[in-house]
């Protein structure tokens, strides 16, 4: 008797599971990147299960996907892990015939320079690189350069984010406008090292960092500070003295976007999942729970127009237009760009 | 981050260390026909071979093999020239004539000086503010003593992370301090992200550790010593520095040791407290790791400053051959 009810509890346990165990799809996120409530929406709508699993840094998730190949079926890595990904052969092309709300996305923001002819990636997510200020200490007039970082005007007063590859992108711009900020000439670079170090030598600098400044510039610690768009329209929400600006020499702008591993065991599933977060209520209801700004133009609108008009949340194609992507350099200068940086970091503030 | 890829003999390592232990252990039931009582220091044997022993011999393998795992020695050439890497990348990609342009780098060799010189400075300042509070807790006329003692413990319950975060919100342009400040009159200081604050962040949390190893020795002190040197004519000082300061000697020993060695590992400190502007050898060792990706440079710089240590721990053995400052020396 005893043993007969233990195997009815055992079948009755295990039901639940077979029912959802046919069709999943797992999912691989940022952390803090999605409404939760829209998982369980397309469990409802579709009868897929998600197993949703998260990751902090795209270094990271590049080592997940390669070391357990057929554990993930979507994965969002930022633009130049997304070539890095391509170029190691480890995206599979996504079949657009399924992904049909994928005609709401920007038309500026499809065939990027990191996927070109746009067959393994669906954009998730973007935003800018460029400067939040306080406007109380802060002349509008001088954030419009990069040149502001180096202004004596502002010395002591500047939080540089402690990231390879946007503080160099920065100063090989104040180098010479006509820099890429995937400059691979050396003498460039050499000078936009000599550059940064001349900006934390002439007290300029007052800290280094990333997470923690936009909330020291809601507390008011900082006159200017090296932000994302994300987080700048984070700070601003609470602070209305808060302001920011994309320099006119240009600057990065990043875009995370959903692709589909080669491994993935779920394509068709994956596909799905793509096509849903494409589509505008679920895309506009992330843009609410996360505060990033979404590429997806019919949100946009859905959202109305205290979003269509935030120049931090949907910025203008002039914007656009001046800013470039990230490409994912080689290993070799990787290393040239991470020893000049590191000699920046080492110089001695006097 | 780069892929953790262990070389090929490290399960075997483990393996075979697994297996000698077992050995070990059974070999030595076996010849005393019985458990002996040396078996239950096993689980410590085997936790200090595991996580001692086996990263210890880990990191030096990666100082001394390349990304490929081949013998070299070019990861010591980079930590006393920060551009050899650099140099050889270049003359790859933009001709001998541009790689010629770089000249030494000095990066790391620097930042190790300054750990050095900054852990001297914490050392110092801890031992200078840290022998007094030892004397006045030793003291057995002090009421007080007792309830120092539980000052200077309490604040260790909590996380260090925690403690040194806290002092951001006092030494902030807008914190308590400058509010301070700001009210009677001197106006706004900019306390933060400078030498004077890691030093600061320093000294506070290690400052426990110099203070105890003294205290344990003044307090095995006998009274009766103090005692005779003041019926033999000495007064208060000269009792101090002839008969008590000597004495407790030991526990400075150790209180340096304590003190010294987590200074020039700090890195977590000198990034909230810094700002990134004062850059020590632990943070470059993190950098050479995690932004970097460079597992091997990474691995030979942590082995450099294993090697300072043990040599600066056996001079101070010297100083305390018989482990009275509480043996850790």
């Amino acid at each position: 008797m005893k043993k007969m009810i233990c195997a009815l509890l055992i079948a009755a346990l295990m039901l639940p599971v077979c029912a959802l165990a046919d069709e999943v799809v797992n999912v691989f996120n940022w952390e803090d990147y999605i409404d939760e409530a829209v998982l369980e929406q397309f469990e409802q709508e579709t009868g897929i299960k998600v197993n949703y699993m998260r990751f902090t840094e795209n270094e990271d998730m590049i080592i997940s996907v390669e070391s357990n190949p057929g554990a993930f079926d979507v994965v969002f890595p930022s633009e130049y892990m997304v070539e890095r990904l391509f170029n190691r052969g480890e995206l599979a092309e996504i079949n657009f015939d399924n992904i049909p709300n994928f005609a709401n996305i920007r038309e500026d923001l499809k065939n990027p320079s990191y996927d070109p002819g746009n067959a393994h990636s669906v954009p998730y997510m973007w935003g800018t690189l460029g400067i939040l200020y306080n406007t109380k200490l802060v002349d509008e007039a001088d954030v419009q350069s990069w040149s502001v970082l180096w202004n004596p005007k502002y010395a002591g007063q500047v939080l540089m984010m402690d990231s390879l590859r946007d503080t160099m992108g920065i100063a090989l711009i104040m180098a010479d406008p006509e820099n890429s900020m995937n400059c691979t000439d050396f003498t460039q670079l050499s000078a936009a090292k000599d550059l940064l170090i001349q900006q934390k030598q002439a007290g300029m600098v007052k800290a280094y960092g990333v997470d923690e400044f936009k909330d020291k510039m809601v507390a008011g610690e900082g006159a200017l500070a090296v932000v994302y768009s994300g987080d700048a329209e984070y700070a601003i929400e609470l602070n209305e003295d808060l302001a920011y600006a994309v320099p006119q020499e240009g600057s990065n702008i990043w875009v995370d976007s959903a692709v589909i591993p080669i491994s993935a065991k779920n394509k068709e599933n994956a596909e799905k999942f793509i096509d849903f977060l494409c589509r505008p209520d679920i895309a506009a209801a992330n843009v609410q729970e996360i505060g990033y700004c979404s590429p997806n133009a019919a949100a946009i609108d859905l959202l109305g127009d205290e979003y269509q008009s935030n120049p931090v949340m949907n910025p203008s194609d002039e914007v656009i237009a001046r800013c470039e992507y990230y490409h994912d350099l080689d290993e070799t200068w990787l290393n040239i760009y991470t020893t000049l940086y590191s000699e920046v970091l080492s110089a001695k503030v006097n | 981050m780069t892929d953790l890829q262990l070389p090929a003999w490290a399960p075997w390592a483990m393996g075979i260390g697994l297996a000698a232990f077992i050995g070990m252990v059974a070999l030595s039931v076996r010849r005393n026909h019985g458990v002996k009582r040396s078996l239950f220091a096993a689980p410590y044997t085997l936790w200090m071979f595991i996580f001692t022993l086996l990263p210890c011999i880990l990191i030096a393998y990666y100082a001394f093999t390349d990304a490929n795992g081949h013998f070299t020695f070019n990861n010591f050439s980079s930590f006393w020239d920060s551009n050899y890497i650099m140099r050889e990348n270049l003359r790859t990609v933009a001709g001998d004539e541009m790689a010629a342009t770089v000249a030494r780098g000095s990066v790391n060799v620097d930042t190790l000086v300054y750990s050095l010189w900054m852990a001297f400075l914490c050392t110092a300042v801890s031992l200078v503010l840290g022998y007094p509070a030892a004397l006045f807790m030793a003291d057995r006329k002090m009421r007080l003593g007792p309830t120092l003692v539980v000052l200077f413990i309490i604040p260790m319950w909590m996380n260090f992370l925690l403690r040194t975060i806290a002092w951001m919100s006092l030494l902030e342009d807008n914190g308590l301090i400058n509010a301070f400040l700001q009210w009677i009159g001197i106006g706004k200081m900019q306390l933060m992200y400078n030498q004077q604050a890691v030093l600061l962040g320093m000294v506070y949390n290690f400052l426990p550790f110099m203070v105890f190893p003294i205290y344990t020795s003044l307090s095995k002190l006998d009274p009766k010593l103090a005692e005779a040197a003041q019926d033999l004519g000495c007064n208060e000082f000269r009792t101090l520095y002839k008969v008590t300061v000597p004495l407790s000697l030991p526990g400075v020993i150790s209180g340096i040791t304590m003190v010294f060695m987590p200074s020039v590992t700090t890195f977590f400190i000198p990034r909230v407290l810094g700002g990134g502007n004062t850059r020590m050898f632990g943070d470059l060792i993190e950098s050479t790791f995690k932004t970097a990706g460079n597992w091997n440079l990474g691995s030979a710089l942590s082995l450099i400053m294993m090697v300072l240590i043990l040599i600066s721990l056996s001079i101070l053995r010297k100083a305390d051959p018989n482990g009275e400052g509480g043996g850790i020396v």
